[in-house]
């Protein structure tokens, strides 16, 4: 009885705020956007083709959009928000992990304007009610470039170039937190999902965005026996290794096979533009923006890119599409927990996610990835993964 | 008769040049400069280069705030350019700004994090104190050195750029948030405690006022003072200020404590008036644009102000044709060195002047 009040007093909530904030038509609204590069950078090139995803959805002009580049993690991104607000946006998003804290301190000065930000954290704990996080799920997609890459390695080993001893993944990531350690365990579920034998081998390089340092770290994981490649970071270093290399990638965000035509499988990919359509009609319709949002196949917001004919293993496009059918309709769980170990007993239990602790994650059997909160937040080393922090 | 040819020109060094033709020298190459410029835009894109401008002084000072903005970077910057002056008055190459920026910048932060819960009055006066002090020791180690070993300050002070940096990536190591992103972010965003007050409801005009007080004691202290003529003569010579019983190794240290302490200074501002965190991007390349401000304005106080100005204006016109006209950081550059090039290269034509061949000449007297 109690829980029913409480949630009819929530939904009294909702459609009251629902209620007082105010529709903007489609042809009038504008949409501020913070990069911290330009086209010219995978990364916000990836965000701004979101952008543009939207405005052909919803039918907004060029004119409607202000698109702030080369914005950095700094007092700059402050300025940049307030300026936006000042130019009468509607809505900001900002795309950099961190510009958040200088775009949610904009957004205590514009309480009208609402403030999306990419990969954040800090939304759902904040008391402003105009500020919101999202990100895709998309270690659903990272699941689905691991089961090509597991592919890969079947077919490797059954063409003798290695034994199913020596399958080792070497993975290139950026930094040693949550966000990168949910990317390669569900990369890593993917491929072990396909070649049971897989095991994997982590390097980071404290870096997003470091092109010779990558390339480096690739080299170092072929050297150490890595017989397949993925990353976790932003630049084509690791595909300019594995190709003079002749080793396997798997990228993320941009197909790699312009820079390794005859080694790079696919790459993992968020669509932004899922959200950002999402985001703006709500904006148009009048209605209230989730402070998380974090969506996957189902919604469209994550995908693999092109599958290299030349590189991949026979049979892979029947098996991708299977995967992704199944994660479309919640039948399979990357996080599922009896498919991993870790200290060699299954989980059963956790509460200790950084920044969400006394939140139980793990339930129906699996771990429930970015449900509490749209940033990744699966921080468990599982076995077979051997996590190496260099510097 | 003369054996040797005249050549087509002569290059002759002109003396007393009235200030009123040295500007009007310097704006004819402004002139020049926006007219290469507009050239420029309009063979590459063609763009209307007057939209351009226009966009280029709407984003720099086109809205209250922008303006408020710009004021306060280049007064940074400015402080930055200070932290180089008095050392640079003095012959020593002080290329370390941007680590005496930094070390003083996670001083300040490190004062507003573990001083969260000291009264505000301390945490006011603690902050500049420790980001001063900081970048006082900054710049100090090296003067010692060079006061003791005659070491190189110039690859010293930029060895200690890359230690600062390192001490910074420590430090975010403790004050990450979250854990893992090496990230500080916002300091105390909830409370505020630390934070440069505001003047009002302008949280922008504290720092400008910090630096103009600064500018107007640097140039009393430079210009008027014993110490202040004591740093000349070192400069121009080191054996003339022994000759004349100045203590070189003190001036050295002193000077330095100096450029280092007002580093530290901005250090301070930055983190507590500015960027409100710590990262070893902070300084943002500050400490080597100071050279530049410190140089094209001719090591005078006023004149880097102008510079200073110019550089940030540019800075902020940038972000703005990016916008409105899709032309990215390095359209900004070329006008920026186009505009550069024309006005550095008239201080030629203020100190000398070219002479063509004169046949009336010829007459050589016997």
């Amino acid at each position: 009885m109690k829980k029913l009040v409480s949630m009819l007093l929530a939904l009294c909530l909702v459609l009251g705020v629902t209620a007082a904030s105010a529709a903007v038509p489609a042809e009038e609204i504008k949409v501020g956007y913070i990069c911290i590069g330009d086209e010219n950078e995978g990364y916000s090139a990836n965000h701004i083709n979101g952008l543009k995803a939207a405005q052909e959805a919803l039918g907004i002009s060029d004119a409607q959009v202000m698109i702030k580049y080369n914005i950095p993690e700094t007092e700059a991104a402050y300025e940049a928000a307030v300026d936006l607000a000042e130019n009468g946006c509607d809505i900001i998003f900002a795309t950099s992990f961190g510009q958040e804290s200088y775009v949610f301190q904009a957004a205590a000065e514009y309480p009208d304007i609402q403030f999306c930000h990419a990969t954040g954290t800090a939304a759902s704990a904040s008391e402003l009610t105009n500020v919101h996080n999202y990100f895709t799920a998309i270690y659903e997609a990272r699941y689905v470039s691991g089961v090509v890459a597991g592919m890969k390695l079947n077919q490797m080993i059954e063409d003798g170039t290695i034994t199913a001893e020596t399958a080792k993944i070497g993975y290139v990531g950026a930094f040693p937190f949550a966000e990168v350690i949910s990317g390669y365990t569900s990369f890593f579920l993917g491929a072990r999902s396909v070649c049971p034998s897989a095991t994997m081998e982590v390097r980071y390089t404290n870096s997003w965005s470091d092109m010779a340092l990558e390339k480096e770290t690739a080299e170092a994981l072929i050297a150490d026996g890595c017989v397949l490649i993925s990353q976790h970071s932003d630049t084509v270093g690791p595909a300019t290794a594995c190709e003079a290399a002749g080793v396997p990638i798997v990228g993320y965000n941009i197909s790699m096979i312009p820079t390794a035509p005859t080694q790079a499988l696919t790459s993992a990919a968020c669509n932004w533009g899922a959200y950002v359509t999402y985001a703006i009609q709500c904006v148009i319709d009048g209605t209230e923006i989730p402070k998380d949002w974090c969506h996957g196949y189902s919604d469209g917001a994550v995908h693999i890119t092109e599958l290299n004919e030349a590189a991949v293993a026979p049979g892979t496009a029947e098996k991708v599409a299977e995967v992704e059918a199944a994660l479309k309709d919640g039948t399979l769980h990357v996080f599922d927990c009896s498919t991993f170990t870790v200290n060699g007993e299954e989980l059963t239990t956790y509460a200790n996610a950084y920044g969400l602790e006394g939140n139980e994650m793990v339930s129906d059997g699996y771990f429930h990835e970015s449900e509490v909160r749209s940033a990744p937040y699966f921080d468990i080393i599982i076995d077979g993964i051997n996590a190496v922090v260099e510097q | 008769m003369t054996g040797a040819k005249e050549p087509l020109m002569h290059i002759v060094k002109r003396d007393g040049v009235s200030l009123g033709r040295a500007m009007l020298v310097r704006l004819v190459a402004l002139v020049f400069a926006l007219l290469v410029c507009a050239a420029i835009i309009f063979g590459l894109t063609g763009m209307n280069p007057l939209n351009v401008y226009a966009g280029i002084w709407d984003g720099a000072v086109g809205t209250n705030r922008r303006m408020w903005v710009t004021f306060r970077d280049a007064a940074i910057l400015l402080c930055v350019g200070f932290a180089v002056l008095p050392a640079f008055r003095m012959r020593f190459w002080n290329v370390g700004a941007e680590g005496q920026v930094l070390v003083g910048a996670m001083a300040s932060a490190a004062i507003m994090i573990y001083g969260k819960n000291l009264p505000s009055w301390a945490l006011y006066a603690l902050c500049p104190v420790a980001g001063v002090a900081a970048g006082l020791i900054w710049g100090v180690i090296p003067a010692f050195f060079k006061a003791r070993w005659n070491t190189n300050e110039t690859l010293f002070t930029l060895m200690l750029n890359y230690i600062a940096m390192q001490l910074v990536s420590f430090a975010i190591v403790f004050w990450e948030n979250p854990r893992g992103s090496n990230h500080v972010g916002l300091i105390n965003s909830q409370g505020k405690e630390g934070w440069l007050p505001s003047i009002g409801t302008n949280s922008y005009l504290l720092p400008i006022l910090i630096v103009l007080a600064l500018m107007v004691g640097l140039y009393v202290y430079m210009q008027f003072s014993k110490q202040g003529y004591e740093i000349a003569v070192v400069g121009e010579s080191e054996n003339t200020a022994h000759y004349a019983g100045i203590n070189v190794s003190r001036v050295i240290i002193r000077t330095m404590a100096i450029s280092g302490g007002i580093g530290g200074l901005a250090g301070y501002l930055l983190a507590t008036g500015v960027g409100h965190t710590i990262s070893t991007g902070l300084a943002g390349g500050r400490g080597f644009t100071a050279i530049v401000v410190a140089w094209l304005g001719k090591l005078n106080p006023f004149a880097m102000l102008l510079v200073a100005f110019f550089l940030v204006f540019m800075e902020k016109g940038a972000i703005q044709i990016a916008t409105q006209f899709s032309l990215n950081e390095n359209a900004s550059d070329i006008l920026t060195g186009v505009i550069l090039f024309f006005i550095l290269g008239c201080e030629f034509f203020i100190n000398y002047r070219i002479e063509l061949r004169q046949h009336a000449r010829e007459e050589v007297k016997a």
